[in-house]
Formats: C-alpha cells, sequence, structure tokens
C-alpha cells in the first residue's frame, strides 16, 4: 500500500514510518505546538492531558487512521478536529480551513467515498474508515485526476482558496454518477462556497470531466 | 484566529447499554453525540462545555430503514440525512422526508448529519448560540424580544419568554407523518409521538425535546398511514445552501373522488415546536385541492399569530405556503 504512494508528493515530516516508536509520537506532540502555532491555530495541547481518570471506552490517544491510501500513525487529541489532524500532524495542507464551522466546505474531504467538512468531524470516528483528501485524488505520480485537468484547462479557480474543496467534491460526484447533468453538478458543489464566485467555471469544469474521466 | 475546541473524555461505546450507561453516570455532564455537526459548534463556541462526550456511532443496530408490518418504515436514528433522501422505500412511501432530508444545509452536512440529529437539534437563536444568559441558558432575559432585539427569524406562536423557532427541516416532516420516536433509557424504553417529543418553552425552557440525560434515541418509527399519499415539502430561506427555514411546510394529502379525503399539514421555524397546522386541515378536509379551498385554509393558517418587531414577513409566508400545498 505504501509504495503506491510512494511518491514526493508527501512531506516527509508528516509521513510515519512503518517502524515508529512510541518515542516519535511524543516529539510528534511535542513539535505540535509549534508546527500549529505558525499555522495561527492554538492548539490547546497543554490542557488535553485526561488526568488519568478516563472512564472505560475512552478514546485511545495514539491510533492509526487510513489517509489517502496509507496507514498513518498519529497522537490524536479526542476534541481535535480531522481538518487539524490532517493539516498540523500530517502536513496535508491541501485541505483548507475557512470558517471551521461547516459553512463553507473547503475542508472537504471524502469519507469511504462520500464528501464530509472535515472540521467538523472528530479524527478519533474515522478511525476505521478510508480518508480521501486534495492530495490523494490523482494518480501516484503527481498526475492530476481529469477533474483538477479540467479546472486548469477552464481556468476555474480564481484565489484558488476553495479549490481543494471543490475539487474534491467533483472527484466524490463523478465515483458515483459518472455522467452527471450540469443541474447534478451544481448540486453536487453546493457545499463548497466561493468567496470569489467562480461557480459557474467550477461547474463547468466538472461536466468537462465528466466526458473524459 | 482558530483555535480547538476545549478538551472532554471521549467515549466510543461499541453497544447501545453502555451509550446509555456512560451517559447517565455522566448526567448533566454528558453529551451523546451522532453526526456532530450540531455539537461541534457548540463545543468550539464553548457554549456548551461537557465533559464526557459519547459518540454513538459504533453503536451497532442505529442506522438503517426497515419496512414494518404496518406499511410504515423504521428508521435508525443515526441514519444519514443522505441516505434518507435518497433510499428508495422512504422515497417511494414517505417522500416528504426524503424532500425534507434534502434541504437541510450542504451536501457534506448532509453526509455526515443524522436524522435523529437532526431532529434533536438545539435551538438557532444567535443570542442563546452566541452565548448569552438568556432564558434558554438559564438566565433571567430575551434578548431577542426586546424593542432592538433581532427577531426576524423568531417565533410568531407559542412564545413564552423565549422566543425561538424549531429550525430543522425533518421535524416538520416526521410530524406531519405522525411518526413515533423511540428512547432507550436507564429504565429502559419509552416510545413517544412526535407531537410530544418536541417541547416548547412553556414545558422546559431549556430544552427542544423530550430527551432526558442519558436517554438515546434510537429509531424513529413512521406508521403506515401516510404512506403514498400526496406529498409536498417548501422550504424558504435566505440562500439555497447552509441555510434555515425562515418558515417550511411539509404537508401530506390523500385525495379521493377530486376531494381531500384527509390531511396533515405542519408548519417549520414560526414557533419552538413543529406546528401542525389542524385548524387549516378541518377547514379544507372534504373539499376539492384547488384555488377556493387553498384560500380559505391560507386565510385561517396564521389565526393567533403575534409577530415581534421584525418578523411580520412569516405571515403571508406562512399563507402562501399553505395555498401552495393546498392547491399544488
Ligand atoms: C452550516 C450549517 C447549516 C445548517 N443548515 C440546516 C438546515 O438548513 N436545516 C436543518 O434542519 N438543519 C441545518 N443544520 C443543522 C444540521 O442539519 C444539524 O446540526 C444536523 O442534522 C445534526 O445532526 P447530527 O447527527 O450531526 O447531530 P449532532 O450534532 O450529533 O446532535 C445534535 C443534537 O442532538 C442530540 N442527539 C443526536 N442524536 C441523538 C440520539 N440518537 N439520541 C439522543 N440525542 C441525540 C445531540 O446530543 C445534540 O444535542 C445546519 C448546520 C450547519 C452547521
Ligand atoms: S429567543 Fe430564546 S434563545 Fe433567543 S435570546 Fe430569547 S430566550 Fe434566548
Ligand atoms: S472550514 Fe470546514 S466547512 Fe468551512
Ligand atoms: S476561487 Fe477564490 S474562493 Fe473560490
Amino acid at each position: 500500500m505504501q509504495k503506491k504512494f510512494s511518491s514526493n508528493r508527501y512531506d516527509p515530516q508528516g509521513a510515519v514510518r512503518d517502524d515508529v516508536s512510541r518515542r516519535h509520537f511524543i516529539k510528534g506532540v511535542i513539535a505540535c505546538g509549534t508546527v500549529a502555532g505558525a499555522a495561527g491555530l492554538m492548539t490547546g495541547c497543554s490542557d488535553s492531558g485526561d488526568g488519568g481518570s478516563a472512564p472505560a471506552g475512552s478514546a485511545e490517544r495514539l491510533i492509526s487512521i487510513n489517509v489517502n491510501g496509507m496507514s498513518r500513525n498519529v497522537d490524536v487529541m479526542p476534541n481535535e478536529t480531522l481538518a487539524h489532524t490532517l493539516r498540523n500532524k500530517l502536513g496535508l495542507t491541501g485541505t483548507k480551513l475557512g470558517c471551521d464551522r461547516g459553512s463553507c466546505g473547503a475542508c472537504t474531504v471524502m469519507i469511504d467515498g462520500t464528501t464530509v467538512n472535515s472540521c467538523s468531524i472528530l479524527t478519533h470516528t474515522v478511525r476505521n474508515a478510508n480518508v480521501v483528501t486534495v492530495e490523494g485524488v490523482g494518480g501516484g505520480n503527481g498526475e492530476l485526476h481529469p477533474v483538477q485537468t479540467a479546472m486548469i484547462e477552464e481556468l476555474a479557480p480564481q484565489c484558488g482558496y476553495c479549490t481543494p474543496g471543490q475539487v474534491v467534491s467533483g472527484v466524490a460526484l463523478l465515483q458515483r454518477n459518472p455522467n452527471p447533468t450540469r443541474e447534478e453538478v451544481r448540486h453536487a458543489l453546493a457545499g463548497n462556497l466561493c468567496r470569489c464566485g467562480a461557480y459557474n467555471n467550477y461547474v463547468n469544469a466538472i461536466v468537462k470531466a465528466a466526458g473524459s474521466a | 484566529m482558530k483555535d480547538m475546541m476545549p478538551n472532554f473524555n471521549l467515549v466510543q461505546p461499541a453497544d447501545l447499554a453502555s451509550a446509555i450507561s456512560t451517559l447517565a453516570d455522566a448526567g448533566e455532564n454528558g453529551w451523546a453525540m451522532a453526526g456532530g455537526q450540531d455539537s461541534l459548534d457548540w463545543f468550539k463556541d464553548r457554549v456548551k462545555r461537557p465533559t464526557t462526550v459519547v459518540d454513538l456511532s459504533g453503536v451497532p443496530g442505529l442506522s438503517g430503514v426497515t419496512e414494518t408490518a404496518d406499511g410504515g418504515v423504521e428508521i435508525g436514528a443515526m441514519t444519514t440525512l443522505t441516505e434518507v433522501e435518497n433510499n428508495p422505500i422512504i422515497k417511494e412511501k414517505f417522500g416528504v422526508l426524503a424532500m425534507a432530508a434534502g434541504r437541510v444545509a450542504s451536501p457534506q452536512i448532509r453526509n455526515q448529519g443524522t436524522l435523529g440529529g437532526n431532529i434533536s437539534q438545539d435551538a438557532r437563536c444567535w443570542y442563546y448560540r452566541s452565548g448569552l444568559d438568556c432564558y434558554r441558558a438559564g438566565g433571567n432575559t430575551c434578548y431577542a424580544d426586546t424593542p432592538e432585539g433581532m427577531n426576524r427569524e423568531h417565533c410568531l406562536f407559542g412564545a413564552s419568554r423565549c422566543v425561538a423557532v424549531t429550525p430543522s427541516d425533518t421535524a416538520v416532516a416526521v410530524t406531519t407523518l405522525e411518526a413515533e420516536m423511540v428512547i432507550a433509557g436507564p429504565g429502559g424504553e419509552r416510545v413517544v409521538p412526535a407531537s410530544e417529543y418536541f417541547i416548547g418553552p412553556a414545558i422546559d425552557i431549556t430544552r427542544m425535546t423530550v430527551l432526558e440525560p442519558g436517554e438515546v434515541l434510537t429509531t424513529i418509527r413512521i406508521p403506515g398511514k401516510w404512506a403514498g399519499a400526496q406529498f409536498s415539502f417548501e422550504k424558504v430561506a435566505d440562500r439555497n445552501t447552509w441555510d434555515f427555514a425562515l418558515v417550511n411546510m411539509a404537508c401530506a394529502m390523500k385525495i379521493s373522488g377530486g376531494v381531500i379525503e384527509d390531511i396533515s399539514l405542519t408548519c417549520g421555524a414560526v414557533e419552538c415546536v413543529p406546528k401542525r397546522l389542524t385548524v387549516v386541515e378541518d377547514i379544507v378536509r372534504g373539499s376539492a385541492p384547488n384555488e377556493e379551498t387553498a384560500n380559505l385554509g391560507a386565510g385561517a393558517a396564521s389565526r393567533g399569530a403575534s409577530p415581534l418587531n421584525y418578523n411580520h414577513f412569516k405571515i403571508p409566508l406562512m399563507e402562501n405556503l399553505v395555498r401552495k400545498a393546498i392547491r399544488g
């Protein structure tokens, strides 16, 4: 599995190797404050201790999650969103944060093939699922997905901030419906806000990709 | 700046009994989390600070749609809104619920949000949601019901200190379908009709449903009564996505021999609970579903409304939606 995505598209700092030890995790935790600080986030790392009083069934912090076909080991706090884990712990910063409240879709990722807002889901709830981010929609060697190619050809993005979310919503649509109507495309992209108002360009791109995907 | 939500203990039980006992032990400090689409916003805004969050997603048997002997369906509370929207049985027999589910929020939220969570979600009054110490939050004033209060989204009916409305699109549909809620708690199971599941401020100003701490909604049971009726669902909101209804309307009609043999009509976002329009139903039952009947019904729809400063527009809106539901 790891071979398939061994391209250098992944931040080597973020990719945790198989031989990872508990020490790496601890280093990761210490590092998380700095990385997150640089990204303008307060992580709440300091008050995340459970104080040893966790009831039975409490989530274990050291977990593996399956992201873009790779199993990634990561230390996840109980109150941590998937967007936070992806961006600040796994180095997958293609997923953007806009509102952090489920109201913009910039953080859209696929969980088992359906789109969700990764800002509004706890990482611990996707332990047994397959997560696909914008980094994982294309081929193994940096090849673009037809949706991405079509977005370039149609000059879909303006500032580009909403683009990763638009790509993921478009790819998810074509996976379940390879030949959508224009109306179905609009419906599928309805949860992706674009402050630049490039909506039509995005719809054009997905319609075009549908012909070639 | 974005920051993390305050910490809590996340418990992920693998069976219903331990979910209930964990919630019951935590009492007022516990929180049942389904899809989390309402829950996480409360935590991020630090308005609700539970110490124990129980994730119901690993509890088996809480999702899926099954047909029942009386021609109805049982829908697991954890069934996602997208599944409700696309389920062939629900679409065929109880289309109004599929339509309502399809109008909630955005595709991403419907993929994660559940039917149980959608009907059990808390009020969307922004004074309350921004953490002000209003009546609903246990304080002693209402910020929306003042001369300067921004109450365009608030209620026309049933005010009792609090003037918040039910924000849910599917609550209106399950009320119209006369659903029953199956609730499991430490003392066993109880079944509550939709007409009693949703509660207004006069009953308990701090809650929107009868759910007590420690209880889990397991199933939404739709009786066969309205299966295959003529359905409509209409929602008016400022934006098509992510936006709550200014007024929504769910209708089930049985037409026979050119007249309305029976009708169930429910209006949302005008009261703290979904408002079943029984007065309108009584007026139009037995008449043809035409313009004249629609006008008669519409004229009675807002009887008894007491608008606030900024929400008078909801009265004609409500009347028009009644008209549209009846004449098609
Ligand atoms: C940007 C945005 C836009 C939205 N727009 C709309 C809209 O247009 N229309 C609409 O209707 N809603 C809308 N919503 C609300 C959203 O649909 C609901 O928050 C969502 O459906 C809740 O489902 P959930 O499973 O995620 O619930 P959760 O957040 O997990 O739970 C919601 C509440 O219900 C309780 N609960 C949930 N399930 C159970 C259970 N089985 N037993 C006991 N208690 C339970 C929880 O304790 C919590 O109090 C919007 C939300 C957002 C963030
Ligand atoms: S309407 Fe209800 S929720 Fe809103 S401020 Fe008044 S008491 Fe609080
Ligand atoms: S950042 Fe997740 S929806 Fe806006
Ligand atoms: S391209 Fe700028 S937000 Fe969409």
